[in-house]
């Protein structure tokens, strides 16, 4: 069939191009209180009901900057490896849109508050890949406009001013991505990095993390860029991910047919799949930004900037290191306990009291995970500690318990929350694990199934799993399995 | 109870103290002369009686117990309507802000009120501040209390003439570019500029926020420094408001000033200056020469930029200021308008004047791509020299001494065909907003029966120094035999 063909063919072609992309994130910073004035920043309260002379934009109201917003932003930018610039400037970005009060948008534009950093990304072939970040400033956030709900939504939209003036930072990235996955990988990693600073919740259905894309594609090879869209409206990961492939796609079509890519603004329409123009209305801005009068230069002394420095926590890519290092853990492990800092702080403090941080870590990413998915519980809430991870591990290692017992303990202790050494001793669980005592109860099962042990010596090896299967039996499966296999062999012969 | 138009912040708060009247009696008093006399002048655009009772209330309360009286006690203001009044109609002389009403107070109203002055009532302005005779309002022009067919001068027309007229006996008006200055020129009054910073923005309807200041108007030089003392001072709620202390500025107008050097800029008489308001300028160099002053000549010699400096400056910072008057939220919006695009269109064609749409047109093309290194920046540049040229002459001199304006108050509907024209009325003034250093008018005679003023430009935060200089000034004129005041 033609689709086919040309699809055949497409996938060749991709196979000569190369994708260039950098991404624009929108990270609204989790401050009580907004950039610019007083307001609470709290999500989902009634609409205009946090709003003030300032953030409604009311003539003769003035701006003065939030403190804690310069604190995470200086710290997001130094987590980020940038350079903090000690003095930067306000600007202001003009243009007309009914969710934007003043009429013009307090952003920085030639002086922003951080320039130059970088963020280390997991390569495809393994290693990692360094991809820059050309600057991160601070802005205010826009209200919102709502086209629909209202009984006269027909004939007039409403506007919630509400998130206006919420601080935000822009974090541009360098050109430096060379895959959907990639782009998807920093976004990631970006996130994660935030969270662990604890300067933005990064809730992208909230809108506390927003992102826009660059995307190009040139000759493999190729020295300089192609033309670039920028695509907007890209509300979730998978939508990036998405969006880019049908981007990357379209652009090798359209240059493959001989055409030339249109710079231009795109929106990802996540029903159809596909970027779409915007109208070119839209997009002929000339912010005409000049320095805001109403604000002073914004100071970052290096004092400052050296005291904030001190109080960056691990990171995600170092603690992974460290976890490796410290308790052998694999690439993999590691990456799973660090999504979150809380997770990564419950592996610790089980796995120092622990000979087996291993058997720790397979805990934490098994049982428990799955527990508090079941339960719809999280870390803060989950009655487990993690001194009782440690124990359970031990339990087994010193073979009081077997792995199989060790996962009824789990989920009497997950809701219980007592600890596993007495729920062992209160279920009557303890393993039996004498060999003297074995091997008694091997004896009789050995006297009293000769045929069986003769078929066995004869070469029916098979037979061994009867035989343990007796010794559990008699002994109400508590007996080690470990032991028993050691034993059995032995005598058995 | 004397004349309202000889009264004073002292001689009212006395009044009060000694219960000669009380503050509601002088409220009502106030009120029914502004009945008479605001006719014809067309100062005030709104009362706000009921405020002013309560004021009123309060003051006497106090009279009653005894207590200490605050330092504007009873004090009848009247506050130009560019500056925020919580609850009273804030027009700014626009259409755009007919029915608009604030919901707070300008931080200058604030510590007003706090200090016990009454607030009579918002005064006429060029809308948005933006004009140099008040014939820009959309609510009619303001007269000149002092010839009815002239210009009260602007943008604050409407806080010089009611000083004039006596309907208010002190009044806050604003100044980007001399709107304080030129209008108490005009109108034969006390108008200041203080340094920026020196007083609170907060509630200031923003013409050009790098430019725009509040300042006092009085019929004496005390007054203003009575007033400017009530409401200078840091405020948190102003990033650009100075934390720098606040003197005595009442204490200091005593002070000798024999000694003191006052430059005179080479091109304080230029062309174009009216010779009669010159002879009044150069007789008040004599004034404070025989005083004990120096003299001093002294070149300023990026004067010449200022005017174009300004209009690039304050015309981009106002393009951006007044962008939020869109129709949304509050003011004027036409409702006729199919789509977004089209009501912003008509919203501000209809709601803004001629003037207010020029400056915007001016400022959005400075601003623009390709344009902004070419105006913006390069006045930017200009701005900066003239600041060190004031710099420098302030090692030299205590004060600079110009005429206030070029001419005195002219007619009305004579200069509205060119703006141009109209813009030059600035010449002396628009530097100290530039720079950011403080300036006074003060009344130095009159030409064929119209006010001059002498305007002192000081360093910044030298308030007390022009105050004294203005107070001995006008003390000396007060002194001398009428022939010398010509």
């Amino acid at each position: 069939m033609s689709t086919t063909i040309a699809q055949t063919s497409l996938t060749a072609a991709a196979e000569k191009y190369e994708p260039v992309i950098g991404l624009e994130v929108h990270v609204q910073l989790n401050t009580a209180t907004k950039i610019f004035c007083g307001c609470s920043t709290r999500f989902g309260a009634p609409a205009n009901s946090q709003t003030c002379p300032v953030c409604l934009g009311l003539p003769g109201a003035l701006p003065v900057l939030n403190r804690e917003a310069v604190v995470k932003a200086v710290r997001a930018s130094l987590a980020l490896n940038c350079q903090i610039n000690e003095r930067s400037v306000f600007a202001r970005k003009n243009y007309f849109y009914p969710d934007l009060p003043k009429g013009y948008q307090i952003s920085q534009y030639d002086k922003p508050i951080a320039e130059h950093g970088w963020l280390e990304v997991d390569a495809k072939n393994g290693g990692t890949h360094k991809i820059g970040i050309t600057r991160l400033h601070m802005e205010e956030d826009a209200g919102k406009n709502m086209h629909e709900g209202f009984a006269d939504s027909h004939q007039f939209s409403y506007v919630d001013l509400n998130r206006a003036g919420v601080p935000l930072v822009e974090i541009v990235s360098e050109p430096d991505m060379r895959s959907p996955e990639e782009a998807y990988e920093y976004l990631t990693r970006l996130k994660e990095i935030m969270l662990y600073l604890g300067v933005s919740d990064c809730n992208m259905e909230e809108g506390s993390l927003r992102c826009d894309a660059n995307v190009s594609v040139r000759l493999r090879g190729a020295e300089k860029f192609g033309t670039k869209a920028e695509i907007k409206n890209l509300n979730s990961f998978r939508y990036l991910q998405r969006a880019l492939e049908y981007e990357i796609e379209r652009q090798i079509g359209v240059l493959e047919s001989g055409g030339r890519v249109v710079q231009e603004t795109r929106l990802f329409n996540v029903s159809e799949g596909k970027t779409f123009p915007m109208r070119s209305k839209e997009q002929a801005h000339d912010y005409r930004y000049f320095p805001e009068p109403d604000l002073a230069p914004l100071i970052v002394s290096s004092a400052w900037r050296d005291e904030l420095a001190a109080t960056l926590p691990e990171l995600p890519r170092q603690k992974r290191n460290r976890l490796m290092n410290e308790y052998g853990l694999t690439a993999y492990d590691a990456d799973v306990l660090t999504v979150s800092q809380e997770l990564a702080d419950y592996f610790e403090a089980a796995a120092k009291g622990s000979k087996n941080p291993k058997a720790v870590a397979n805990w934490i990413m098994g049982d428990l995970t799955a527990h508090m998915k079941a339960t719809n519980t999280t870390l803060a809430d989950t009655k487990v500690r993690p001194n009782q991870i440690a124990e359970l591990a031990a339990l087994i290692d010193e073979g009081a318990i077997s792995g199989k017992m060790a996962k009824d303990v789990f989920a009497k202790m997950a809701e219980s929350g007592e600890p596993p050494r007495s729920l062992v001793a209160s279920m009557g669980l303890q393993q039996v694990s004498d060999p003297a005592a074995l091997e008694k109860i091997i004896d009789e099962i050995m006297a009293a199934n000769p045929k069986q042990l003769e078929q066995y010596r004869g070469g029916k090896t098979p037979l061994f799993a009867f035989f343990v299967g007796q010794v559990m039996k008699a002994t109400k499966g508590q007996a080690n399995p470990a032991l028993v296999n050691d034993l059995l062999k032995a005598k058995l012969g | 109870m004397t004349d309202p138009a000889v009264l004073t912040i002292d001689s009212v708060r006395s009044a009060m103290r000694n219960k000669q009247t009380t503050a509601a009696a002088l409220v009502e008093r106030f009120y029914a002369f502004i009945d008479d006399a605001d006719r014809q002048v067309n100062g005030y655009l709104t009362l706000c009686k009921e405020r002013a009772l309560a004021q009123a209330g309060k003051i006497d309360a106090l009279v009653d117990q005894g207590a200490e009286l605050p330092p504007l006690a009873g004090v009848p203001v009247a506050v130009k309507d560019v500056i925020s009044t919580a609850g009273v109609r804030t027009t700014c002389g626009s259409r755009m802000l007919e029915n608009y009403v604030p919901r707070y107070d300008a931080t200058a109203v604030q510590r007003l009120e706090k200090a016990g002055a009454i607030i009579l009532g918002k005064v006429n302005c060029d809308e948005f501040a933006m004009g140099s005779s008040n014939e820009n309002s959309a609510y009619g022009p303001v007269r000149n209390p002092r010839a009815l067919d002239r210009v009260p001068g602007g943008s604050s027309g409407g806080s010089a003439a009611v000083v004039a007229a006596g309907t208010a006996v002190v009044a806050l008006g604003s100044d980007t570019g001399g709107s304080i200055r030129q209008p108490a020129s005009f109108c034969g009054v006390v108008g200041l500029l203080p340094t920026y910073g020196r007083v609170s923005r907060f509630g200031l309807v923003a013409f050009a926020s790098s430019l725009d200041h509040i300042g006092p108007f009085s019929r004496t030089v005390k007054d203003s420094a009575q007033l400017l003392q009530a409401i200078a001072g840091r405020d948190p709620l102003d990033s650009t408001s100075a934390d720098v202390p606040v003197p005595d500025y009442v204490a200091a107008l005593d002070q000798p000033i024999r000694g003191l050097r006052i430059g005179v800029p080479s091109d304080a008489f230029a062309s174009g200056l009216d010779p009669r308001v010159e002879a009044r300028v150069r007789e008040a160099i004599e004034v404070f020469r025989r005083a004990g002053c120096e003299i001093v000549d002294i070149s300023l010699p990026n004067n010449q930029y200022a005017i174009a400096t300004y209009y690039i400056i304050a015309t981009a910072e106002a393009s951006a200021n007044l962008a939020r008057y869109d129709g949304v939220r509050y003011g004027f919006r036409n409702k006729d308008a199919a789509t977004l695009a089209e009501m912003y269109r008509r919203t501000r064609d209809q709601g803004f004047g001629a003037e207010v749409k020029r400056r915007i047109l001016l400022g959005t093309y400075v601003l623009s791509a390709g344009y902004y290194d070419a105006y913006y920046k390069q006045a930017q540049r200009a701005r900066a020299l003239l600041a060190a040229d004031y710099r420098k002459a302030f090692q030299q001199v205590d004060v600079i001494l110009t005429p206030t304006a070029p001419t005195p108050a002219f007619k009305l509907g004579e200069k509205t065909g060119n703006p141009l024209e109209m813009y030059l009325a600035d010449i002396y003034t628009v530097t100290a907003d530039l720079v950011g250093i403080p300036g006074i008018s003060v009344p130095c005679g009159d030409a064929d029966g119209l006010p001059v003023g002498v305007q002192l430009l000081g360093n910044y935060f030298a308030e007390a120094r022009l105050l004294q200089l203005a107070h001995h000034f006008e003390q000396l004129r007060a002194q001398a035999p009428a022939s010398a005041q010509a």
